[in-house]
């Protein structure tokens, strides 16, 4: 009895399915296969859902997370302090770095006072989560960029700096002409 | 003049058997494009302009694939069996009716290779020759799947070609004659097709066709999820080439066999009222009959791509309890009405 009331539809969608015999017409098959063709036919002039990737590419979404890139501040200095959250919040330890303090006369160079001398992350090791991106309390790392293009060695995955920090952009120049 | 007859027979010769080899090699491309299309996706279009070298591609890659005959294998009948396969499937393209006469000079030349009286007999005897190039491979290449293979092929072209046997009975008591020449000349214009006449003969034979031809929904010689690839698991190289080749031509022939018995042929319509020579009627006819065959080819495809395929018990349950008495009440049935016309009309 317990059983029978658990088996009660709660959501009033409940439907009994009926399996009757096949009519003849069913069993004839042709109509069924006729349908069929149909379907496909109908497919067959449908657009396609292929991009034709070299020549098309599909754009990214919004939220898409590839590529770490490291930000500059809006006065070209490295944004980054090294302070290791992002490594930390890496399920993948895929993220190290080593610290150095900026020197007299690097003010123009590091944003902080200690910066990342050393920045790598292992491309192969990260999942893309955008955990760093998250944990980064000086907006220093973002997964703005595109896929990971291939390599042929392993060790050409680990991205340096010389692949993470953005191109330095010409602040000065613009400063000059709006003033 | 004999020589005259040699030589034009000789281009006539190549002539088919070039196209139907063209036909075949881009039956593999249109058969990859309709998949494609017929599931949202453009299939392969990389190779020239919408991938129309894909088939030279292919078999120029055939051509240098490791030739593996296995070690257990028997040699001879293993190299035997696609060539047959290929062989059987080549000359039943011999006695079909391309077109009409054409007339260069003071010369007819005929648009068929051999016009033997009993073209619908020699067409059934390839036919069965047909299964021997599956079964011998099977069967040499022993391992167990090529024979499960081999042996599903076999009992189903025997099935089905007493099928296609009966209804075709039905047709040759309308037409009165064996000659796919005559068969084909009958059905002049349109209201003369034997379709019209014989829907449930044609009905029958389409299924049969489908099944000697080893194409899905009954391609349970080759059933990959079951058999790993059926009767050919063994080939490589140019053999399984061979094997492939043999089947898409054979989807053509049979293709040009249900447009020449019940479409029709090269007849199309209203093609003496155009007020066209004679030879102008021959051309338009060998490509309405293209056009034709083209159409069945795409059909097959279509199909194939609709339908999945059959169990094996129902198979023969559909060969032996439907296909079979539906072809002898179809038979009874052409001779009632063939008799009350005579009598009465």
């Amino acid at each position: 009895m317990e059983g029978k009331e658990i088996m009660q539809s709660l959501s009033n969608r409940k439907k009994v399915l009926e399996q009757k015999p096949m009519n003849f017409w069913e069993r004839m098959y042709l109509p069924a296969i006729a349908r069929g063709l149909g379907i496909t036919i109908r497919h067959f002039f449908k657009p396609k859902a292929t991009y034709k990737y070299p020549e098309v590419q599909r754009p990214y979404s919004k939220n898409f997370r590839g590529q770490h890139s490291l930000k500059r501040d809006e006065e070209g200095r490295e944004r980054c302090t090294a302070c290791g959250l992002c490594a930390l919040s890496c399920p993948a330890e895929a993220i190290t770095m080593i610290s150095a303090e900026r020197k007299k006369g690097e003010e123009h160079l590091y944003r902080e006072e200690k910066y990342a001398a050393v920045y790598e992350i292992n491309m192969l090791r990260c999942i893309f989560c955008g955990l760093c991106e998250e944990a980064c309390p000086k907006e220093a790392i973002f997964l703005d960029g595109s896929h990971v293009p291939p390599e042929q060695l392993r060790k050409d995955f680990i991205y340096g700096k010389d692949k993470l920090v953005e191109p330095r952009f010409e602040y000065k120049k613009e400063h000059e002409t709006t003033a | 003049m004999e020589s005259a007859l040699l030589v034009e027979k000789t281009i006539l010769v190549v002539a088919v058997f070039a196209i139907t080899l063209v036909i075949a090699m881009y039956s593999t491309l249109v058969e990859r494009k309709v998949a494609g299309f017929m599931q949202a996706r453009f299939g392969p279009d990389r190779a020239g302009p919408f991938g129309i070298l894909q088939p030279l591609c292919d078999g120029g890659k055939f051509f240098f694939k490791e030739e593996i005959i296995p070690a257990g294998a028997h040699k001879f009948l293993f190299i035997i069996g696609p060539a047959v396969a290929m062989f059987t499937a080549c000359i039943s393209s011999a006695v079909i009716p391309w077109g009409q006469e054409l007339t260069i000079g003071d010369r007819v030349i005929t648009l068929q290779v051999a016009d033997i009286n009993v073209g619908v007999l020699y067409i059934f005897g390839v036919v069965a020759l047909g299964v021997y190039g599956i079964m011998i491979g099977g069967w040499a290449s022993n391992n167990k799947y090529s024979l499960m293979g081999a042996v599903r092929a076999a009992s189903q072209s025997i099935s089905y070609e007493i099928g296609m046997g009966l209804s075709l009975i039905a047709l040759l008591m309308v037409t009165g004659t064996l000659s796919l020449r005559e068969i084909v000349a009958q059905q002049e214009g349109f209201v003369n097709w034997n379709i019209w006449v014989q829907p449930i003969g044609f009905l029958i034979f389409l299924v049969c066709a489908f099944a000697e031809c080893n194409r899905v929904p009954f391609d349970l010689a080759e059933c990959e999820t079951e058999l790993i690839g059926g009767y050919n698991v063994e080939y490589s190289s140019m053999k399984l080439a061979f094997y492939m080749f043999a089947e898409y031509i054979n989807m053509f022939v049979s293709s040009s066999l249900m447009a020449a018995l019940y479409f029709g042929g090269y007849n199309f319509p209203f093609m003496y009222d155009l007020g066209l020579s004679q030879n102008w009627i021959t051309i338009i006819g060998v490509l309405v009959f293209f056009a034709k065959i083209l159409a069945f080819i795409f059909f097959f495809m279509w199909i194939r791509w609709t339908i999945p395929r059959f169990r094996y018990d129902q198979l023969m349950r559909l060969g032996w309890k439907i296909l079979i008495p539906l072809a002898v009440a179809n038979i009874v049935l052409t001779g009632i009405i063939t008799i009350v016309k005579d009598t009465y009309f």
